[in-house]
């Protein structure tokens, strides 16, 4: 069990939210929810300042990953040039709390579709 | 100035033809977010890797834009396609104006 | 004390031809232990009271207990079977029946098996290096030497991991088994960091068995202790080594998984492909294989109590049937191997006086295996507010520990339920809030209705405090009722608490060893009274 209390972040900056981020990099066009953008995640997070994300969208392309729950929601945009193997990456990133995590992939043919993963940052401890 | 920057990257040593490689880099780097405080209470100023641009004899793998959710040592893995022989250019954008690259050449068969 | 008597008791009951009978069927054996927790002797182990189920796992296998269990499985009450697999009437029974498992008892099932089976691998599910002073003692050395002595022939791990990266990598190199899993991978290059699978050809089958060590090493135990590598679930990475496998042309897969159940039982419903799930972690010992699709899951139990032998016949690529029996590891029943028992004896010589040493009485049974504080945990709790003079104490919901009957407490005793590589007992104050913050995200991590969220644990036990619990609740609202027991208040959000505990995750802990603690408080109290049936944690089912 661990017993310390993570330091709570200071108070965000006046910052854009989650949707506004999503919204500037939509550039008007609507965002659906659905096929095309595969977002893998892990379940609980390890360590909540390194959580591996990947996100495979293919014929995207941009990509624009978001932490809905951090105090500034953007983490990364990814433009594939044209010697690009695909349109998949991955990182690690932090994450503050339990959250959604959204991968927003832009398509030549103006199409914007967004994945979503939950991902859980626990204190821990414990187990059998 | 941040201390201790240092690129590595994981690039095959050769490849067929149009043949897609996975490609993997790191650089060590504390990615201060400028969301923590010192012990003095003060804000610690944001110092990140802001940019990362991957480049091919001159032509585009990946231009990636980083913010300061990018964990410490940001690591990125992707694919590129390999029409000929020739370098892959790293070149990563520290918020303080300090630019680093690396390169890795690759021998199509 | 009870030995000859329950010898002679248990031997009326049963005898070793009757546990170790079995019709032999197919033309491949898998053996299967898991979880001993380096519990090399036999012991008293009380199977759970209380093993709730959430969402679809509910009143599913292994979330049934008792008597429920008993009718389940067609036991008779306070026979053989419902002493080992079941709690009631412990006490009475287990001087009737007498202590279980005992790695030379092991050694006797494993060569009969293999005598009437020679084409059968011996596979260890691992949290095999882990749980006594010897282990402890010889950083996991004892254990390497007796499953090497066992013929074992590949293992998973969770517990393992806490001897730290370098000796982990020690003890490997001491083995003639790969500790396979497909899961651990590289914490930098994200690459596969252990051997994800072995390649057994038995009888003229060509059998993979693929390791899936503990997913959520670096959260239940000290991530600082492993740093260079990273776990999970990985389902995609599971489908993926079991599609390699099967394109290899394998007649049988085999996945040796420390997964815990419920996950196994999720996993082997996504995961195509997988004949055999060898399950551990969550210590249920389950009598008959559960089936998922084509998937059987093998659940072996803990500290060396049962063996799994299951017969498969395996024909053209495909398990067409199987046969499988739970033995029960009656210490008084089956006969020692003298090799084994050699080993074991030379293993514990040198700390012979030390582990023997009694330091105390229980007037009560004393346990752990439940959801909620077990009876060791409770005087666990009472040593470490005595002892570090704190308001309320936490200890880890962890499954293992073997249980006492009435009767003296020695060192080893102790060592059962407390040993560990990070065993300081701390202490600091709490907010009434941060203490609710913890319970509710280990509530969660146990009572989550997605199985790929629990980490297989039990509840944190707790020391000075009462609380009620909800398991079927949102996270964040299973928790309700704090009270401070000590004047009856309610836990007040923001004032801060005098807490200590033990098994801290968090690097430099600091403070005396957790059995030190104990020994010390039961030292001073002598006897330990039996404790009433009145319980501060109320459960809302
Ligand atoms: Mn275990
Ligand atoms: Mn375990």
């Amino acid at each position: 069990l661990r017993v310390l209390a993570q330091a709570a972040a200071p108070a965000a900056q006046p910052e854009m939210t989650a949707d506004q981020w999503v919204a500037e990099f939509a550039g008007g066009a609507e965002v659906t929810d659905g096929d095309g953008v595969t977002l893998t995640a892990p379940e609980i997070a390890e360590n909540g300042n390194t959580v591996p994300i990947s996100v495979d969208a293919p014929g995207a392309t941009e990509i624009l990953l978001v932490a809905s729950g951090n105090p500034v929601p953007g983490v990364a945009k990814f433009t594939f040039g044209p010697l690009a193997g695909n349109q998949a990456v991955s990182t690690r990133v932090r994450l503050a709390k339990t959250q959604d995590v959204m991968a927003i992939a832009k398509f030549t043919d103006g199409k914007v579709v967004r994945a979503k993963s939950n991902v859980k940052v626990t204190i821990g401890g414990c187990g059998g | 100035m941040a201390d201790n920057v240092k690129p590595r990257v994981r690039v095959p040593k050769t490849a067929s033809k149009d043949e897609v490689i996975t490609i993997k880099t790191l650089i060590s780097h504390q990615m201060e977010s400028g969301q923590r405080k010192d012990k003095d209470g003060k804000v610690i100023p944001r110092s990140i890797i802001n940019r990362m641009t991957v480049e091919f004899n001159g032509q585009s793998v990946l231009d990636m834009t980083l913010e300061p959710a990018i964990s410490t040592n940001p690591y990125v893995e992707f694919q590129a396609k390999v029409p000929e022989s020739g370098e892959f250019k790293f070149t990563w954008y520290d918020d303080d104006g300090s630019v680093y690259e690396d390169v890795q050449k690759i021998e199509v068969a | 004390g009870f030995g000859n008597v329950t010898r002679a008791l248990a031997q009326q009951a049963l005898t070793q031809d009757q546990l170790l009978q079995f019709d032999g069927f197919g033309n491949l054996t898998l053996i299967h232990i898991t979880d001993c927790h380096a519990h090399l002797k036999p012991v008293w182990f009380r199977e759970p009271d209380t093993n709730i189920g959430v969402g679809e796992a509910a009143g599913r296998v292994p979330h049934v207990v008792g008597e429920a269990f008993q009718k389940l499985f067609g036991i008779a009450p306070r026979s053989p079977e419902a002493y080992a697999l079941t709690y009631p009437d412990f006490v009475d029974l287990a001087k009737t029946y007498g202590r279980m498992g005992g790695f030379d008892r092991v050694a006797t099932v494993v060569k009969a098996i293999r005598a009437a089976r020679p084409d059968s691998i011996l596979l260890d599910g691992g949290d095999t290096w882990h749980g006594s002073y010897t282990s402890l003692e010889t950083r996991g050395e004892d254990m390497v030497r007796v499953f090497k002595a066992l013929g074992s022939e590949a293992m998973t791990a969770h517990w393992e991991f806490t001897f730290g990266t370098e000796r982990v990598k020690e003890l490997v190199e001491m083995m003639d088994q790969p500790l396979l899993g497909a899961n651990i991978f590289d914490a930098e290059w994200d690459e596969p960091a252990f051997e994800p699978y072995k390649i057994f050809e038995k009888g003229g089958l060509r059998v993979a068995v693929i390791g899936q060590a503990f997913p959520y090493l670096p959260i239940a135990n000290p991530k600082w202790m492993f740093p260079e590598y990273s776990f999970g679930i990985r389902e995609e990475r599971m489908q993926a080594v079991v599609d390699e496998v099967r394109a290899d042309g394998v007649d049988l897969v085999v996945m040796l998984s420390h997964n815990g159940f419920d996950v196994d039982h999720k996993m082997a419903g996504r995961v195509k492909g997988i004949d055999v799930i060898l399950s551990g972690h969550t210590h249920d010992a389950v009598p008959e294989p559960v089936l998922v699709g084509k998937t059987i899951i093998i659940a072996s139990g803990s500290h060396g109590k049962f063996v799994s032998r299951v017969d498969l016949d395996v024909q053209g690529g495909k398990m067409a049937g199987f046969r499988h029996k739970l033995i029960q590891i009656f210490s008084d029943v089956i006969a020692p191997d003298a090799d084994m028992t050699a080993l074991i004896d030379e293993i514990r010589a040198p700390y012979a006086d030390k582990l023997s040493e009694v330091v105390g009485e229980t007037e009560g049974l004393l346990y752990r295996r439940g959801n909620f504080n077990g009876t060791w945990d409770d005087l666990i709790c009472d040593a470490i507010m005595a002892e570090r003079d704190a308001e309320i104490a936490l200890s880890p919901g962890v499954r293992w520990g073997a249980s006492l009957i009435p009767g003296p407490i020695t060192r080893e005793d102790i060592h059962s339920v407390t040993s560990i590589t990070y065993g300081q007992v701390y202490r600091n104050e709490m907010s009434g809030e941060t203490l609710k913050t913890v319970m509710e995200d280990v509530a969660d991590n146990i009572f989550n209705a997605d199985p790929y969220y629990q980490q297989g644990g039990d509840m944190v036990r707790v020391g000075g405090l009462g609380y009620t619990i909800d398991p079927n609740a949102e996270m964040g609202n299973r928790i309700s009722g704090m009270t401070l027991l000590r004047d009856n208040s309610p836990i007040d959000p923001a004032r801060n608490y005098v807490v200590a505990g033990w098994a801290s995750v968090n690097e430099g802990t600091e403070g005396p060893q957790i059995w030190d603690v104990v020994e010390s408080h039961i030292r001073k109290l002598g006897k330990i009274p039996a404790l009433g049936e009145t319980s501060p944690i109320t459960v809302k089912q």
